[in-house]
């Protein structure tokens, strides 16, 4: 199968929906520049004219107020943010009225549409171009939560918000755009509410969102040398949350650790741990683990960011505390840092 | 029903006037109604009653087209009533009954019918304006040519996301007419301590927006300057913004009068009372040449509808446990 970027992925999902349904628009700030955010929206107005993809004004709230009643009104919107950062200025529509419109309809109205938001990380993102958020908006029902890994995902999935008839919002870390993977040309969704299993193990369950999957799978890789086997589980869609795989995973292994691409602190990562204490509490031989960013704003400092953030080897030392194993030498061990793909702002 | 530009018979006026008084009538006896049974405590809800500004929402209302769509706000009873003319769903919903028009999930802040074209109500101020917004601009979008009507408060203009909003629709010229209703209070807040502008429609007509304001209590009055300002918008291609005064008669939220509490005074609502807009309907019916005994059997008809849907209601069972988890998600 022939392979492209995950940013391609997102392009290709856009192209396709908007072709096979002219009710589909793309609307945000930026989304027609000659950046095309970093390429995801290429081509789309040169192909669909403005008024299927326009950029507009600085209104975040009103801008996602107007998504909400187009969707009422039959179309369905993919909203598109830089920043994830910059949807907390629409937090009131998202919490107020995009997530309960249809609930207090009493069901008569459909509210499908997709915000797409980009997390920043590195190069001095610093505290207001680096949050994720998810946990936030997944405590919220009625709105749908999805964070691609892969980019076969990041096309699959796309595609499955966009013809959902849901509000939701769609989490895509900025250095994914970089990785490449085999994506199949026809428009393939990938259903929502369903996790996947990146890499199969036997000896530890490491549930991972968004980028933390790049760095367990690399974790993995490093540990399958000295021989542990780590299943690496990827939950995709984290509200409404099926935790089959999840359970089914702790229930093999008997160990879990969870490394969220957020703050620990009332979490997602919470969450895991604590639908694996329920679920699981017979089959756990250890605590269930958290790790995620340090319960501190992003700074701007590099030796500071890289503190904040959790990577791979902070994976195999929480394995190696779970497992009772000595302490792996991993002066040899190349983790690559994509912080080289940056020069400049971003 | 043909507007008032193209040489109006007496006929039409009636016909006209007696379809506005019914609105008016309609809302009044229903909000009167929930006075005389609220403190029963059986409609656990707050309300926020519609009394006074009667005349504003029949006459936009009866100036809409079929096919058109209207947001309002919290304060909805006479957007609903006007809109739909039903009452056994509005009263369903009060006393928080399956048969409400939300399952009893939305009662009477969040209370709208998109099947009649009521497309959304919001309980914070200002939030259903870009909703509005969004759904004239789908309707743009699939070039059907409806509008949408969106009615707020005083208080909504003092919200960033009104001019967030407004930019965007005149930005966008969006098949859109927005409606001030200005009662001069944001719950006990008068205006003088809240905005710095004096005038409204001076800043909203440098969007770009065609402005029109009124201080009518005459349904007419403002029915006449709906279709006015809809005709402009529909030739110039530009929303619209129509500023229209009235007094809120009973306490922000509850069915009680408030004028003891002193932050306003019972002179001012007494000098309003004097152009009460049924009062002025009524007395115009019969300047029409209705008598007496017409304009009893219309308001009679009108007093059976909303008892005999109040015995509905009271009827009507609660929805079951199962309602509680239906329709977070489609």
């Amino acid at each position: 199968m022939r392979r492209i970027t995950f940013q391609e992925a997102l392009n290709e999902a856009l192209m396709q929906e908007m072709e096979r349904d002219s009710n589909v628009f793309v609307y945000g700030l930026d989304v027609t520049d000659h950046k095309r955010i970093f390429g995801s929206t290429k081509g789309l107005v040169e192909r669909f004219g403005s008024e299927r993809c326009f950029i507009t004004p600085l209104s975040e709230d009103a801008m996602t107020g107007m998504g909400l009643g187009a969707a009422v009104n039959g179309l369905r919107p993919v909203h598109i943010h830089q920043r994830v950062d910059f949807l907390v200025l629409a937090m009131n529509q998202l919490l107020n009225m995009v997530s309960n419109y249809r609930y207090l309809s009493g069901g008569k109205v459909k509210v499908p549409m997709v915000i797409r938001a980009v997390v920043g990380r590195g190069w001095g993102q610093s505290a207001q171009h680096s949050k994720s958020l998810h946990s936030i908006f997944a405590h919220i029902p009625g709105l749908k939560v999805v964070l691609p890994t892969t980019p076969r995902d990041a096309k699959g999935l796309l595609i499955s918000s966009i013809r959902d008839d849901n509000p939701v919002i769609f989490i895509e870390h900025r250095w994914l755009y970089f990785t490449s993977g085999e994506v199949p040309r026809e428009p393939k969704p990938t259903p929502l509410e369903q996790g996947n299993i990146l890499n199969t193990g036997e000896d530890i369950t490491v549930v991972a969102t968004s980028w933390m999957n790049v760095e367990a799978l690399k974790a993995a890789e490093v540990l399958e040398k000295h021989g542990v086997s780590v299943e690496v589980v990827d939950p995709r869609t984290i509200a409404p949350l099926n935790d089959d795989l999840i359970i089914r995973s702790v229930k093999k292994t008997g160990h879990c650790i969870v490394a969220d691409n957020d703050w620990v602190h009332c979490g997602f990562s919470g969450e895991i741990a604590a639908r694996v204490a329920e679920k699981c509490f017979n089959e756990l031989k250890s605590p269930v683990k958290r790790i995620g960013f340090a319960h501190a704003p992003c700074p701007t400092t590099r030796p500071l960011e890289n503190k904040f953030y959790p990577n791979a080897i902070d994976i195999i030392r929480a394995v190696e505390e779970k497992l009772k194993l000595e302490p792996i030498d991993l002066s040899n061990e190349e983790f690559y840092s994509w912080e080289n793909r940056f020069r400049g702002p971003f | 029903m043909k507007n008032s530009f193209f040489g109006v018979t007496k006929m039409d006026r009636t016909r006209l006037n007696i379809e506005l008084y019914k609105k008016e009538y309609l809302i009044r006896k229903s909000e009167e109604t929930i006075r005389k049974y609220y403190m029963d405590d059986e409609m656990k809800t707050p309300v926020h009653l519609s009394v006074g500004e009667e005349a504003i929402v029949s006459g936009v209302i009866q100036a809409m087209g079929k096919r058109d769509q209207v947001f309002g706000t919290y304060r909805n009873h006479g957007i609903y009533l006007a809109k739909t003319g039903e009452t056994d769903k509005f009263f369903a919903e009060l006393y928080g009954k399956k048969d409400g028009m939300g399952k009893g999930k939305a009662g009477s802040m969040h209370m709208f019918l998109p099947e009649e074209n009521f497309m959304g109500s919001s309980a914070i101020v200002a939030t259903v304006i870009p909703v509005a917004v969004g759904a004239a601009f789908a309707n743009k979008y699939k070039k059907n040519k409806n509008l949408v009507f969106v009615f707020f408060g005083d208080g909504a203009l003092e919200e960033g996301v009104f001019w967030e909003s407004l930019n965007f629709a005149c930005l966008k010229k969006l098949p859109i007419v927005f409606i001030c209703e200005d009662n001069g209070l944001a719950i006990h807040a008068h205006i003088k301590d809240r905005q710095a502008f004096k005038s409204i429609t001076d800043i909203v007509s440098k969007f770009g927006c065609n402005v029109f304001k009124s201080e009518s209590t005459d349904a007419e009055v403002i029915y006449n300057l709906t279709v006015e300002a809809v005709k402009k918008q529909r030739r110039v291609n530009k929303p619209s913004f129509l500023h229209l005064k009235y007094y809120r008669y009973l306490e922000h939220v509850g069915v009680n009068q408030d004028f003891q509490y002193g932050y306003r005074s019972e002179e001012e609502f007494k000098k309003w009372f004097k152009v009460d807009p049924l009062k002025i309907q009524r007395r115009k019916l019969l300047k029409l040449g209705l008598i007496e005994k017409e304009i009893k059997e219309l308001e009679k008809a009108i007093d059976e509808q909303v008892e005999k849907s109040v015995e509905f209601a009271k009827k009507s069972p609660f929805p079951g446990e199962e309602e509680l988890l239906s329709d977070v998600y489609a």
